[in-house]
């Protein structure tokens, strides 16, 4: 399911989530915009999916590569254009 | 890159705000660095209308000269006066940035704030099972919830303002469940008639969630869905009921940032870092303000932070009626110690299989053969793994009574380069010798 950015009148931020585009609006998180684009943020050591817990850089739950940084704990960063987040 | 800051304050919260900009008053090199990508902390986080309070500090510090590190986390220290910094955010790739700065400060104000504490319980691995902050920091940070049906549990005077500003983003508060009982919650809401500023904060978030549930003595005991969470089992007096939802937001009040504060060796006592009059900890030179010395909210955290950025610049004769301040602020202080003090039934919340510390998924099931952090920690790697204990640190510290293990540097995860270019974390690294050190003595 692709979603718009829920205000229109508020240019969007296109970047891409393991891939698929995924339009936010600004000041989003790649965290938020990862659980937008449907995906969990990363699975664990025993496989489970996981998604963020704390929303504040604590629990590491959200790490994720960003343009390819490993490791970032995406709830810290803020999208931009044509960033490309790929989940762990 | 090495700079100098006559005083650098670590967190950009309402405490290191207004450390900062007192700090700078006096015309000194004031640095303010934190790992958020913009000031105001946790709780004047951006995405929804701030309080003037925090508008009016915003703007103060906006209008101080203040060099402002957004972005940036510390790792370590390799000697006192010195800290290591390394990016959160993203080097920008058009320009040659650094990964790392060397800080090095005259004055030290520590001001890293709380995190929320969360205790394990059967599905709370599940996606879209956050904390209550948690879920309303995800929300002003751009995840979309409206029309969404939310449980807000745990403890604390947050769960009002999280349910309150959810429903006002047009989401269905199905329930707010807060684990004290209402006997306990009686007193409290009595010392707030003292405190005018805070009740009419209560009274509007009791009208904004009109219409909701609201039970005490309440807890989810389960959380269960297919690959996330679709429903919560709450429990109340003996009686469970199963609740579909979309998310479920529980935390269980706060617990300090103390990783900082434990690396450069500030004395701690009842899980609280002690300070002075001057907020001057056990290490010369280096300050506390907010959280981390006693869980007591934003109207304590700025006066906090000022009498730290007067002392710190030498001007405490200007600090006479904020210390009054303080005095009153630290009753509530103990008013939420008391009120919130956790159920000790929440302890036998996880099964067997429930996993306690989630980057290295150890369940309970493992953990309770062991009689202590550091025993736990060598056997099974609980508190190993990315977050370095910062989550499940605090819900053994509650289930097992364990005290925290040693704080050892990097005290985030940093990159091999930046590890290789400092030396942090190595065998010359005189920080990690110290807690080599502390943790023969511990033996």
């Amino acid at each position: 399911m692709h979603e718009h950015a829920h205000k229109s009148d508020t240019p969007a931020i296109t970047l891409t989530v393991n891939g698929a585009a995924v339009s936010v609006a600004p000041g989003t998180t790649v965290a938020a915009a990862i659980l937008i684009s449907g995906s969990p943020t990363r699975i664990s050591v025993t496989g489970k999916p996981r998604a963020p817990l704390c929303g504040m850089g604590i629990c590491f739950e959200c790490r994720a590569s960003i343009n390819g940084f490993a490791h970032r704990r995406s709830c810290q960063i803020l999208c931009e254009s044509g960033m490309d987040v790929r989940t762990l | 890159m090495n700079e100098h800051f006559h005083v650098l304050v670590i967190g950009a919260g309402p405490a290191g705000i207004s450390a900062a900009v007192r700090a700078a008053e006096s015309g000194g090199h004031v640095g303010l660095l934190d790992d958020n990508p913009a000031a105001g902390g946790q709780i004047w986080r951006k995405g929804a209308s701030l309080p003037k309070t925090a508008r009016m500090w915003l703007a103060r510090l906006n209008a101080a000269s203040v060099e402002r590190l957004h972005g940036w986390h510390v790792f370590g220290s390799p000697t006192s006066g010195v800290l290591f910094a390394e990016r959160t955010g993203l080097a920008s790739p058009a320009a040659e940035q650094a990964d790392f700065i060397e800080l090095n400060y005259d004055k030290l104000i520590l001001a890293t704030g709380a995190r929320e504490r969360f205790l394990p319980f059967p599905g709370w691995t599940l996606p879209n099972v956050m904390g209550a902050g948690g879920l309303d920091a995800m929300v002003r940070g751009g995840l979309r919830i409206k029309g969404k049906r939310i449980v807000v549990a745990g403890t604390g005077p947050l769960l009002l303002a999280v349910a309150a500003h959810l429903a006002h983003r047009g989401t269905q508060i199905l329930a707010i469940c807060e684990q004290a009982p209402l006997s306990r919650l009686r007193p409290f809401a009595m010392r707030l008639l003292t405190q005018p500023g805070k009740v009419a904060q209560g009274i509007g978030l009791r009208i904004a969630t009109r219409g909701t549930h609201f039970y005490t003595g309440c807890w989810p005991v389960a959380a269960t869905g297919r690959g996330r969470l679709e429903s919560v089992t709450l429990q109340r007096r003996g009686k469970q009921w199963e609740l579909p939802c979309d998310y479920l937001a529980c935390g269980y009040h706060l617990v300090p940032n103390l990783e900082l504060p434990r690396l450069l060796g500030c004395g701690i006592h009842e899980g609280f870092v002690t300070t002075d009059k001057w907020q001057q900890t056990s290490i010369p030179g280096v300050l506390c303000a907010g959280e981390p010395t006693g869980i007591g909210g934003v109207e304590l955290a700025i006066v906090e932070g000022q009498i730290a950025g007067l002392a710190a610049t030498g001007r405490v004769e200007k600090a006479d009626d904020l210390i009054q301040k303080r005095t009153r602020g630290q009753r509530f202080v103990r008013a939420l110690r008391e009120a919130f003090e956790l159920d000790p039934r929440l302890r036998a919340l996880p099964s067997a299989e429930t996993l306690v510390c989630r980057c290295e998924d150890v369940p309970f099931g493992v953990l309770r053969d062991y009689t202590s952090a550091r025993d736990a920690k060598l056997h099974t790697r609980c508190g190993m793994g990315a977050c370095q204990g910062r989550i499940c640190g605090a819900a053994t510290e509650f289930v097992f009574g364990w005290a925290m293990d040693s704080m050892r540097p990097p005290i985030l995860p940093a990159s091999l380069s930046t590890l290789a270019a400092t030396g942090v974390g190595g065998a010359h690294d005189p920080s990690n010798t110290t807690s080599n050190q502390n943790r023969r003595d511990t033996l």
